[in-house]
């Protein structure tokens, strides 16, 4: 087993899209309400007032359309207590969630109530909405509730050009993780970084796989043995991309291939430089080109790209097959 | 309907941080114990495979397609996946082979939380207008509930306490369980509010791992000459996305679950229910009607060790290995998802008669 068994190596990252979200009738009506600092709930079928509203009734599911002004205050229902606010809380200081039942409202609203204090907060408390001083049609207008009789308020609105209704909004979501590099990756990457090509043999079926991934997908059993492969390789297949890839030095036309390490029995995916793209063909051989040893880090991106070399095809039956560099030193 | 039958089961440890242990690592040593204590060895013996994950709680786009290279799916085999609790992975397996389309099925499940912040992360379930733009985390909301409980005089925080004592101390006999020991309930109550009015004990912990299930027709676990144990009723429910809209001082989508699951058709002996905090114990056992003298949680619960996406899968294999080894005749096995238990599954497990 490789020395490298117990490295471990972590990288954070940040995993988000910004979601664009049609509102439909219902929740536009509600969020452009909000942005004139307005609260509206919706009439079900038994009469009761929801905020925010829904669109289908939760008893008959019929649709629904009767819109209902409440006010702008309401009455804690139950709260919690955050001590200690998590980085992706809009508050960053101790808050109360809380069910608010808005005054004229029959259901309550889940929100934040920034109340200073965990000894500030009770049941049955009143509290009013603290609004944005720039209101956009979200959620968030409402910043947060505070108790009725606080001096945190809002600044006038300013005086008004007449607004499109709110149709659309734009959901961010980011979410940040720490990624661990499973075990085998880890062996591999550490190998990597001393350029060499290190992949992992089937026990059962004797495959190598570069990279490894922990398991042989065919056999469903563990690879734990090391297999030193050669950095070169045959082209088992590829294709020629004009769209550039953002923040690569490598500019299109250029090849992405699947290759197949000297010494491995299964393809990898990288890119293909120093060449004439339209002569490329399966059964290629190519050599990698790694960036200068300084620049060698834990990554896959240390072999910039591979280029071609002058020794005879593999036939394709044959590609993953044989190890055409075991085949010249003997 | 035709009985079906559970005849194996496993999970791994439950810990704090799998560390670089990655979802193939983490499902390979149980898929291949599941098959070998069935008998069938190879998941080429096995006519479907349907995996439960959420690849949002460790950040790798598609790691439930990476889950498949621990199984050995070379020819290809039937597989399917649900982004919920294996749980419901193994409702669609109880679907295949009640339509007749299989007669043996793989189920697993694995969550790797570590990576991300678990109680943020669940936040993105909640509707994406009103709730998960603020950031509502799973903690939070589930302390709401428990106020209401409290200040209504459902339970009292000595009673959290106690199911907490339990939990612990039953997960002493559980060697894959992450908190465990004997504590009493003053020292626990003797502690601070975490988000109040939850202590930290009174919250599952964050934990990585998987579990894996093989189930059966009968007549193949009676051919494959294995005990088992017989699903005699499953059903699941769910509530409005809406927290305003749910009465959180009961169980509903639990109740309408254990009624049409049959539960009240014997006596229940034992019972894993998925509890991820501790005062909703008290309202899963009011809805499925457990007495008093119920076995609940030997293993210590969800209190003692959750893994996202797999535990619920865990409380059907826990429940099932005890009627398997003869402790019992009849349990029920709970699942829960989403905000302050929102959908719910009811398992009813027999032995063979």
């Amino acid at each position: 087993m490789s020395q490298q068994q117990d490295l471990v190596l972590n990288q954070t990252f940040t995993s988000g899209y910004n979601y664009t979200r049609s509102t439909g009738p219902i929740v536009g009506r509600f969020l452009t309400e909000l942005r004139q600092r307005k609260v509206v709930g919706i009439k079900g079928s038994d009469g009761r007032v929801i905020v925010p509203p829904v669109e289908y009734d939760p008893i008959t599911a019929e649709e629904l359309t009767e819109f209902v002004s409440v006010k702008d205050t309401g009455v804690v229902q139950t709260w919690s207590w955050v001590k200690h606010p998590r980085p992706k809380h809009l508050l960053q200081r101790p808050f109360a969630w809380a069910l608010i039942l808005m005054d004229g409202a029959d259901t309550p609203m889940m929100h934040m109530i920034d109340a200073g204090s965990e000894d500030s907060m009770a049941t049955g408390m009143r509290v009013k909405v603290r609004w944005a001083d720039e209101p956009r049609g979200f959620i968030d207008d409402m910043v947060y509730f505070v108790p009725v009789e606080s001096k945190d308020e809002a600044k006038p609105l300013p005086a008004g050009e007449t607004l499109a209704d709110i149709t659309d909004i734009e959901c961010p979501t980011y979410l940040d993780y720490n990624f661990t590099a499973g075990s085998s990756t880890a062996r591999f990457l550490g190998a990597i970084k001393q350029g060499r090509i290190v992949g992992q043999k089937c026990p059962k079926c004797s495959n190598v796989y570069v990279p490894p991934r922990g398991s042989c997908a065919a056999c469903g059993v563990a690879t734990t043995e090391d297999a030193e492969c050669a950095d070169k390789a045959t082209v088992e297949s590829f294709t020629i991309v004009y769209i550039p890839i953002p923040g690569h030095s490598i500019k299109p036309p250029y090849i992405i291939a699947n290759l197949v390490a000297d010494g491995a029995n299964i393809s990898f995916i990288h890119l293909m430089s120093e060449c004439v793209n339209e002569e490329i063909h399966i059964g290629q051989r190519v050599e990698a080109v790694w960036k200068p040893q300084a620049e060698w880090d834990y990554a896959m991106d240390n072999i910039l790209y591979w280029r071609p070399i002058d020794e005879p095809d593999v036939p394709v039956d044959l590609i993953g097959k044989i190890n055409p560099s075991a085949k010249e030193t003997s | 309907m035709r009985d079906i039958a559970i005849i194996s089961y496993a999970q791994s440890d439950c810990v704090a941080d799998a560390g670089a242990t990655n979802e193939v690592e983490l499902i390979m040593p149980l898929v291949q114990k599941v098959l070998a204590d069935s008998g069938l060895n190879s998941v080429q013996n096995v006519d479907f495979t349907c995996s439960g994950s959420c690849d949002y709680q460790q950040g790798a786009a598609f790691a439930f397609v990476l889950g498949v290279d621990a199984l050995g799916a070379v020819p290809p085999i039937k597989e399917s996946h649900v982004e919920m609790d294996a749980a419901w992975a193994l409702y669609e397996g109880w679907l295949k082979i009640q339509m007749g389309q299989a007669e043996t099925a793989l189920i697993y499940g694995f969550g790797k939380s570590s990576p991300g912040d678990l109680p943020i992360v669940l936040s993105k379930q909640l509707d994406p207008y009103y709730s998960a733009p603020l950031a509502a985390d799973s903690v939070s909301m589930a302390a709401m509930q428990a106020r209401l409980m409290l200040e209504a005089g459902d339970i009292t925080e000595a009673d959290m306490a106690k199911v907490v004592a339990h939990s612990r101390a039953k997960a002493k006999s559980n060697p894959h369980a992450q908190l465990k020991g004997d504590f009493s309930v003053e020292e626990l109550l003797a502690e601070p509010t975490y988000l109040s009015p939850l202590r930290k004990h009174d919250c599952c912990p964050v934990s990585d791992g998987a579990s894996a299930i093989v189930m059966c027709t009968v007549e193949k676990a009676k051919e494959l000459g294995k005990p088992y144990a017989i699903i005699k009723g499953i059903d699941h429910r769910i509530e409005s996305g809406h927290i305003g809209l749910r009465n959180l001082r009961e169980s509903l989508s639990t109740k309408i679950a254990a009624e049409k699951a049959g539960v009240a058709n014997a006596k229940v002996e034992v019972a894993e229910i998925y509890t991820p905090f501790s005062h909703q114990e008290y309202l899963v056992k009011q809805a499925i009607g457990l007495d008093d003298d119920c076995d609940i949680n030997p293993s210590g619960g969800v209190l003692a060790g959750n893994l996202m996406m797999a535990s619920g899968l865990s409380r059907i294999g826990e429940v099932a290995m005890r009627i398997c080894n003869g402790e019992y005749k009849r349990g029920v096995a709970h699942i829960t998802s989403g905000a302050c238990l929102q959908q719910n599954m009811v398992v009813v497990l027999e032995g063979a008669e």
